[in-house]
């Protein structure tokens, strides 16, 4: 029998941890403050867009019901990038900045075949497999380009230091961004008018998407189907995992680490590909420049949803898009700040911020390897 | 003990005297595609006009060239690994070099055969123009280019081979000559502006409009390899006498460096021209933002990529507090009355984007900070804000800095070297007391194992915040003289891209070694420029952040630790090779020391 005084010391040290763990610091009632100033400007500026609406100001129920469309479409791209940031970070434990590079090479060659077919006709003439052409080019040169980074700039860095690789691929990042430049131009190409059949749009159930989000939508949730089938049910998905949970024990089982590796940027660079086609659908517009913003928020994606987790990098991205789109004329709109439209890439990075301080791991959880669990 | 026997046998050494097609279609292969990549991006245009040795070779050919010759070093490079060496290279190997040379010169041979066959390519790849086919063929047209190009580069790359088949040290003098000469040229505009008052020198260096001609670089190529070849190990002496162990040669050392600097800083402005003012000037600015960086990466080990958030901090409240026409709100003080305001202000940003992230992880606090250098500029930049900061306008008519009744401004270039020198100055005296500090200690036990610091004490909230707030302090420095010497601040001075070439400086020049990062912001700022500030290079536009960025992958790849390394850095940098040395110094037989000593031993606390 143990009376009070004298209990086991492991009950001791639990108490002296979980009295260390109540123990509030100015550092923890600052970020209170942060997130009920975030809490109290959100719901502010909510307030402030009811009333408006109600009051007939603003954008109308269809406007909103639009914006929203738009905003799941490209949160759709967002969320096939995130993958890529996702699967590496899973696996090799460290953010490839330059993944936004992979996205922005597949956009630059994609537009080379577009605009090759436009101009002999095939565009017009037969859409879809013009813009099945298109998916095949910039898929195939994203994952040329995510494959040829990863030999020449992350392999010899294997077991380095975690901000070492980081680093590396800031640099990897600016070359890509800058051979680009230098081999297109820095100013914009514009892909040739989305083909006849994409330019109307769809009435579903009841509502009026815009055909190309529709496609886009479609093309990430058959996406999302492929990589789901590859990842669970191929031998090289299987080894991708192996090698995510753990590297060491995978290579002692007999899985080639170095090609799952590989085939891990390779199916984020294929991804990216398809998500170069959803943005040449979307904005059409391109230059080396394309996927240096977009990257960044679609690492906010996958944090979001979760580092290393597929499906939540998925879902991040849609929210991010939602949040990205809606939100500047939601809740700024709402505070009645003007010129809400030049502030939404300060919108994706206080999201950014804020769901890096507040929730690290994410919405639907982080799956890292054995090594990178903290 | 069998286990150590055995390696020798284990470790396959390359016989010499087999020329491995392998290795030869591998090394050639590569170095034909570099050439292709210097000529696709258009490196061969830009670089043309800056001649190295007027009229045979221009900067564009040297970068061309380069890589068929370092192609053919692969070859006769000798490798210790392991205490092992591979056996001497001979002939045979120059002759693998000259057959990988050959391979790689057919490559771009092909190219601009495939450029000037298909026109249509330049309508997506504007630069694949006949102007770029005629510098890719030396000028001799396409069919003269298959047997020039490999020729040429079979006999550089030859040439690349023999040069490792010298002794060590005419390999350096050679080395020393061949830098000398590119220096020079590349230095011409210094050279010339600097000895004004002796014209002789530049007149004889470059006779032929500001290129050097064969017979001055001839020269000072001699000149160069002769004292390199006599006066063996005087420099290297230095730059090792600065990371000694030794307390005394280290302080000698580190006084002679100084005395020099100081020399050359208080003199060289006077002699100067406006241009080259000014691009110290620069230098100056990427100095003082690297140094507070080095604070934040180099001791703390904080990556943080959105520093240049805290020079538009300081750029931006001294223009609100000291301009007449500052939107809304102008109290009109002088620079030095701002100054202090404007360090709280600072000082303020750094608390402010170091709280949150105190808990966050490594990779996560890079793109955090990014983040926020992000929003301050966007913020800047928005209408929402204009009445303050005036959005796309800027802040303009911002007054100079009164010193003695004269104002210091853009108009004043010398006073402003030397004010920009007096900051620079103190921000590298405030870290070289911080980095010997208690607080300069507990940065480095957390920097090298966060969990291990706090569990002996550091108290690592305190060390953190005093990071941030050390480094934005220092940028602030920047931003105020920044401000007072454009007169005028836009939000595109304080673009993501400063911060990644302040990045580069602490990396290239070494992390944690104020030295090495006042080294690298003169050596890349005043060559290759910062983002909106023309370098020596002018060329360059927008290449330099391909150089950039290719810097710093190369940095990370062969030498972390920077140029000139912190010695401490390095060793954490290299644990492995550092413990295997240990190992190895260890006799099989015998105990030997432990493995973990030697690293114990430099501990400086």
């Amino acid at each position: 029998m143990t009376t009070l005084d004298e209990l086991p010391p492991a009950v001791e040290e639990e108490k002296a941890r979980e009295r260390r763990a109540l123990r509030i610091t100015w550092v923890d009632l600052f970020l209170w403050g942060i997130r009920v100033a975030a809490i109290i400007v959100i719901l502010w500026g909510l307030i402030g867009s009811i009333q408006a609406f109600l009051a007939g100001e603003g954008l109308s129920a269809q406007g909103w019901r639009d914006l929203i469309i738009s905003s799941l479409a490209q949160g759709c791209m967002y969320g096939l990038l995130a993958l890529g940031y996702s699967m590496v970070y899973g696996v090799l434990g460290f953010i490839n900045f330059a993944h936004g590079e992979v996205f922005m090479s597949g956009t630059m060659v994609g537009f080379i075949a577009a605009n090759a077919m436009f101009e002999n006709g095939l565009w017009t003439a037969n859409p879809f497999l013009a813009l099945f052409i298109v998916l095949i080019v910039a898929m195939v040169t994203s994952t040329l380009t995510a494959v040829i980074i990863e030999r020449v700039a992350y392999r010899p860095l294997r077991g380095a230091p975690r901000l070492i690789p980081l680093i590396t691929s800031i640099g990897m990042s600016f070359f890509v961004q800058y051979t680009f430049a230098g081999l297109f131009g820095v100013g914009f190409s514009t892909y040739p008018q989305a083909p006849e059949i994409l330019a109307g749009s769809l009435n579903i159930l009841g509502l009026q998407v815009r055909t190309t989000q529709a496609a886009v939508i479609l093309i990430a949730i058959l996406s999302m189907i492929g990589l789901w089938y590859f990842v669970t049910k191929t031998r090289t998905g299987r080894a991708i995992r192996a090698v995510a949970e753990d590297k060491e024990i995978a290579g002692l089982m007999g899985i080639n680490v170095d090609r799952a590796i590989v085939s891990v940027f390779a199916v984020g660079g294929a991804m990216a590909g398809v998500a170069a086609l959803m943005w040449s659908l979307l904005f059409r517009s391109v230059n080396f420049f394309t996927g240096f913003f977009p990257g960044i928020k679609a690492f906010t994606a996958a944090v979001l949803g979760g580092i290393g987790n597929i499906a939540g990098a998925m879902g991040g991205g849609v929210l991010l898009g939602l949040f990205e789109g809606v939100g500047p004329l939601l809740i700024l709109g709402g505070l009645g700040i003007p010129g809400v439209s030049q502030l939404k890439d300060a919108v994706a990075f206080v999201a950014l911020v804020l769901v890096l301080v507040f929730r690290p791991s994410g919405l639907f959880g982080e799956r890292l390897g054995s090594e990178d669990r903290v | 003990m069998t286990a150590v026997a055995t390696q020798p046998e284990a470790r396959a050494v390359r016989d010499p005297s087999r020329i491995e097609g392998r290795r030869v279609l591998k090394v050639g292969t590569l170095a034909g595609v570099a050439m292709i990549y210097v000529a696709a991006v258009g490196l061969l245009d830009t670089f043309n006009a800056r001649m190295i040795i007027s009229p045979i070779l221009s900067l564009a050919y040297l970068l061309f060239f380069a890589a068929p010759f370092l192609a053919g070093r692969v070859f006769t490079k000798r490798i210790e690994l392991e205490g092992i060496e591979t056996k001497p290279a001979t002939g045979a190997d120059v002759g693998a070099a000259a057959l990988a040379g050959l391979i790689a010169g057919l490559m771009p041979a092909l190219f601009a055969w495939a450029v000037n066959t298909f026109p249509d390519l330049r309508s997506t790849f504007p630069g694949w123009s006949p102007q770029m086919v005629d510098l890719l063929t030396l000028g001799r047209g396409v069919a003269a280019a298959f047997l020039l190009l490999p020729g040429i580069s079979a006999a550089v790359a030859a040439l690349g081979a023999a040069t490792g088949l010298l002794s060590k040290r005419v390999q350096k003098a050679l080395a020393a000559g061949t830098f000398t000469v590119i220096g020079l040229a590349l230095f011409s505009v210094v050279v010339d502006d600097f000895f004004d008052w002796f014209k002789a020198l530049p007149d004889f260096l470059y006779p032929n409009a500001g290129a050097m001609s064969i017979l001055s670089a001839a020269v000072s190529f001699v000149v160069a390899a002769g004292l390199a070849l006599l006066l063996p190990g005087r420099v290297p002496k230095f730059t090792t006498g600065l990371a000694s162990e030794d307390g005394a040669t280290r302080r000698r050392s580190t006084l002679i460096g100084a005395v020099i600097i100081l020399v050359i800083v208080l003199l060289v402005p006077r002699f100067l021209g406006g241009i080259l003012n000014e691009l110290l000037i620069n230098v100056g600015f990427f100095a003082l933002m690297a140094l507070g960086l080095n604070v934040v990466v180099g001791y703390a080990g904080l990556l943080d990529l959105g520093y240049v958030a805290f020079f538009a901090v300081g750029a931006y409240a001294t223009g609100v507090l000291t301009s007449p026409i500052s939107p809304t709100w102008d109290p009109m003080l002088s620079w030095w009355q701002a100054f202090p305001i404007v360090l709280a202000l600072a000082a303020l940003a750094g608390l402010f984007v170091g709280t949150p992230v105190l808990r966050m992880r490594g990779d996560y606090l890079a793109i955090v900070t990014l983040g926020f250098g992000e929003i301050v500029r966007l913020l800047l930049l928005s209408d929402w804000l204009s009445p303050y900061f005036g959005g796309a306008q800027g802040i303009r008519n911002i007054p100079g800095i009164p010193i003695f009744g004269q104002e210091v401004n853009v108009t004043t270039p010398v006073l402003m070297v030397y004010m920009v020198m007096a900051f620079v100055a103190l921000a590298a005296f405030i870290s070289w007391r911080l980095e010997h500090s208690r607080i300069g200690r507990a940065w480095a036990a957390m920097r090298e194992d966060e969990d291990v610091a706090e569990a002996v004490g550091v108290d690592t909230v305190k060390a953190k915040l005093t990071a941030f707030i050390t480094g934005a302090v220092i940028a602030s420095f920047a931003g105020a003289l920044f401000a007072a010497k454009v007169g005028s601040v836009f939000t595109n001075s304080f673009e993501i891209l400063v911060s990644i070439v302040i990045l580069v400086i602490v990396i290239v020049g070494g992390m944690g070694n104020i030295v090495g990062v006042l080294v690298g912001a003169v050596v890349l700022i005043g060559v290759l420029g910062g983002p909106n500030q023309p370098g020596l290079l002018q060329e360059l536009g927008e290449y330099k952040l391909l150089f950039y960025g290719a810097l710093l992958v190369f940095m990370m790849l062969k030498r972390p630790e920077g140029l000139l390394p912190s010695r401490r850095r390095q060793q954490e940098l290299h644990q492995d090779e550092f413990l295997q040395d240990a190992w190895l110094d260890r006799s099989p037989m015998a105990p030997g020391p432990s493995v973990a000593e030697p690293r114990g031993k430099d501990y400086e606390f």
